[in-house]
């Protein structure tokens, strides 16, 4: 019988249904109305019991009569289920990111995640893909693309706008200025990995996972190869799923 | 809100629609966060009464106290001498801190990089919404912090300041320092009240705030049992409420309260089951009306059971030596009894680090929760060897940096629950 994981986040809902392998899943955007989303999502699939996890887990989970885990708790499940040998895992989701260290048996060890605003998240490089005139999927492909380089100081929302107008006025690359976006939400993520203390391998999951180049400067500043699912959105449906199954 | 509350709100030269805003929002607020818990001691009545009514009565008699010549004098720090007020007939009281409604006006004078607990003091005086600072003869500052330091000479531009200098160590200098402050604020309120501090209403006025810091010493020692008999956000609001109520009632109310959670104690009755998880907080004061975290760490599933803060254990856990003696000694040992206070202020401060240790052993703690306000570098800075610390001891620690906004309720939800499933497994 399936047990069934939703990640109600706060751009976007995933679901996975698991009977020892995933049998079925889903990704939509959360919109306005999140519950709609998930009673959307769940209709005609039958499971013996839910775990709900993300932002909107209080919200879903009393209602749909879900149990409740954290973001935190049902990342660190999957990605140790993905890799037994999985030492950190990186979350960068719509509105934060997160450094999870693991101990032998995949549990939470340590944790650390951002304070009170977009800086670092997904959320960011949003804002800022729609003042260089991009769509997300493309923001991180555009960033690989620059030949010269130049910086971003703040991670503030507001601000790394306004610097980035800047930028643009002084007539910069606008690849650069992608990827020096990059580099500022990289910067943010690894101190967080190395506050939590960086053990690999490390595994790179949640929606800003799809980022080329986010993973690869944060290989460059972890100096360890990054591990990304195949399905990087997935992972905290899929531990929410197994703790389902298997609490 | 009766027509006499709006009569004197009018005479104290109250921004009356702001402050009805204000009064408004607490209500759905406070039944929310403190009336829909269950299993609520009855000594509790009391205090939902004083916050009923917070800008009323207590205020009426403030007034009453000046109409018959007497003086209020307005704090924002343990580290003012309280007995030095009470001593000379005037009433000391803790000035409203702790809210975001005053925030956006004080951010039209001071940058908004300053920590909450700082903005929303000042936006309470320049906005006219607190009826407590209206009322006060004088206010009182300190230097434990720059931000304060300098908004209270932005302050005195609107009502009378008189600034205590903290030192920043625990040097035989430095007591030297704050042992010439203490003797220099028995002046400054001497002058302000007419009245001379004596070595009789000194020590009768030690004996006082001493009996109220038992009481408290007795409400937290009751925090320590298994099952806890109160919630943390009720042991918060007494410990809130002591800064701005009559010295010898406020001891009387928490005894009372006292007395029932003894028979609480006794039947083996508590507020949550025995094997929630216990958690220690640390860090930044809570000024009344801040009950955040303590809502969203109580929301969550664990028990608060303890606050080593100035609004916790750093306002009760020393008394003043009751030798008697002349003045001089007297002031001695209220200088020496303050200065044990282990505020970040202090460098080094190696004494806040053992008592959190030490406090989340007393307690029972599960975890701790280091507290700090946005851009409190004391407190923000000070984390990092407070987790070093905890980690030797094995305790495990969330650090939370937080303001009086709502905005980041969601991810601190995440962090406490994810910080419980840590310690729960």
């Amino acid at each position: 019988m399936n047990s069934a994981g939703l990640d109600v986040g706060s751009r976007t809902v995933a679901l996975v249904l698991y009977d020892g392998g995933v049998v079925d899943s889903a990704v939509v955007d959360t919109g306005i109305r999140p519950l709609e989303r998930c009673r959307q999502l769940l209709a005609g699939k039958s499971y013996r019991r839910l775990v709900v996890t993300g932002y909107g887990r209080h919200l879903v989970a009393p209602v749909l009569g879900g149990d409740l885990v954290s973001e935190i708790g049902a990342y660190a499940r999957g990605a140790g289920h993905l890799y037994p040998d999985c030492g950190t895992v990186i979350d960068i989701g719509g509105q934060d990111s997160k450094a999870i260290a693991l101990d032998e048996n995949s549990r939470v060890r340590r944790f650390e995640m951002n304070d009170r605003c977009a800086a670092g998240t997904g959320r960011f490089l949003e804002v800022m893909a729609a003042t260089l005139e991009l769509e997300i999927g493309e923001l991180g492909g555009f960033a690989l693309t620059a030949s010269g380089s130049v910086t971003i100081n703040s991670l503030c929302t507001v601000f790394a706008e306004s610097e980035v107008v800047s930028l643009i006025a002084r007539g910069e690359e606008a690849s650069a200025i992608a990827q020096a976006l990059h580099q500022a939400v990289a910067t943010r993520v690894a101190v967080m990995v190395r506050r939590v203390g960086l053990k690999e391998r490390v595994v790179f999951a949640g929606g800003a996972a799809r980022n080329g180049c986010l993973k690869r400067l944060l290989g460059d500043k972890l100096g360890v190869d990054i591990t990304v699912p195949g399905q990087p959105q997935l992972v905290g449906a899929l531990g929410a799923a197994l703790m389902a199954g298997n609490p | 809100m009766t027509a006499e509350n709006r009569q004197m709100w009018a005479e104290l030269d109250i921004d009356l629609k702001q402050h009805d805003t204000l009064l408004n929002a607490l209500g759905p607020i406070y039944q929310d966060i403190y009336l829909s818990q269950q299993g609520r001691p009855e000594g509790m009545a009391f205090f939902d009464f004083v916050v009923g009514d917070i800008h009323g009565i207590r205020v009426h008699e403030l007034r009453q106290h000046a109409k018959e010549g007497g003086k209020v004098v307005g704090t924002y720090c343990v580290f003012v001498p309280e007995e030095l007020c009470w001593a000379a007939g005037a009433i000391p009281v803790g000035l409203c801190a702790g809210t975001q409604f005053s925030v956006p006006v004080a951010e039209e004078v001071l940058p908004r990089n300053t920590c909450a607990l700082i903005k929303s003091s000042f936006g309470f005086k320049l906005g006219r919404t607190c009826p407590y600072v209206q009322t006060s003869h004088l206010i009182i500052g300190e230097t434990t912090c720059d931000g304060k330091k300098k908004m209270f000479e932005i302050l005195a531009e609107r009502h009378p300041v008189h600034v205590m200098e903290v030192p920043h160590k625990k040097t035989a200098l430095s007591r030297a320092l704050w042992q010439g402050e203490v003797a220099g604020l028995k002046d400054v309120i001497e002058e302000l009240t007419g009245n001379r501090i004596t070595a009789a209403n000194l020590a009768q006025a030690t004996k006082r705030v001493n009996a109220r810091r038992r009481a408290l010493q007795r409400l937290y020692n009751l925090r320590k049992k298994r099952p806890v008999p109160i919630s943390g956000k009720d042991a918060l609001l007494v410990s809130q409420v002591s800064f701005y109520d009559d010295v010898d009632r406020n001891t009387q109310q928490i005894n009372a309260l006292c007395d029932e959670l003894d028979k609480r104690v006794a039947a083996g009755e508590g507020v949550f089951p025995s094997d929630v998880p216990r958690i220690l907080i640390s860090g930044s004061p809570m000024a009344i009306p801040n009950w955040k975290l303590h809502h969203l760490i109580e929301s969550a599933g664990a028990a608060v059971v303890c606050e080593e803060s100035c609004i916790g254990t750093r306002n009760f856990s020393d008394l003043v030596p009751e030798n008697g003696g002349g003045l001089d000694e007297q002031l001695t040992a209220i200088a020496g009894r303050y200065m044990k206070i282990n505020c970040a202020c202090f460098t080094p401060n190696e004494g806040r680090i053992e008592d959190i240790v030490r406090l989340a052993r007393e307690y029972e703690a599960d975890g701790v929760v280091h507290y700090n306000l946005q851009f409190c570098h004391t407190y923000a800075n000070e984390a990092a060897l407070v987790e070093k610390a905890l980690e030797k001891a094995g305790i495990p620690l969330l650090r939370i940096e937080t303001d009086y906004s709502d905005e980041d309720a969601g991810q601190l939800r995440t962090r406490i629950d994810a910080f419980l499933e840590v310690i729960g497994a």
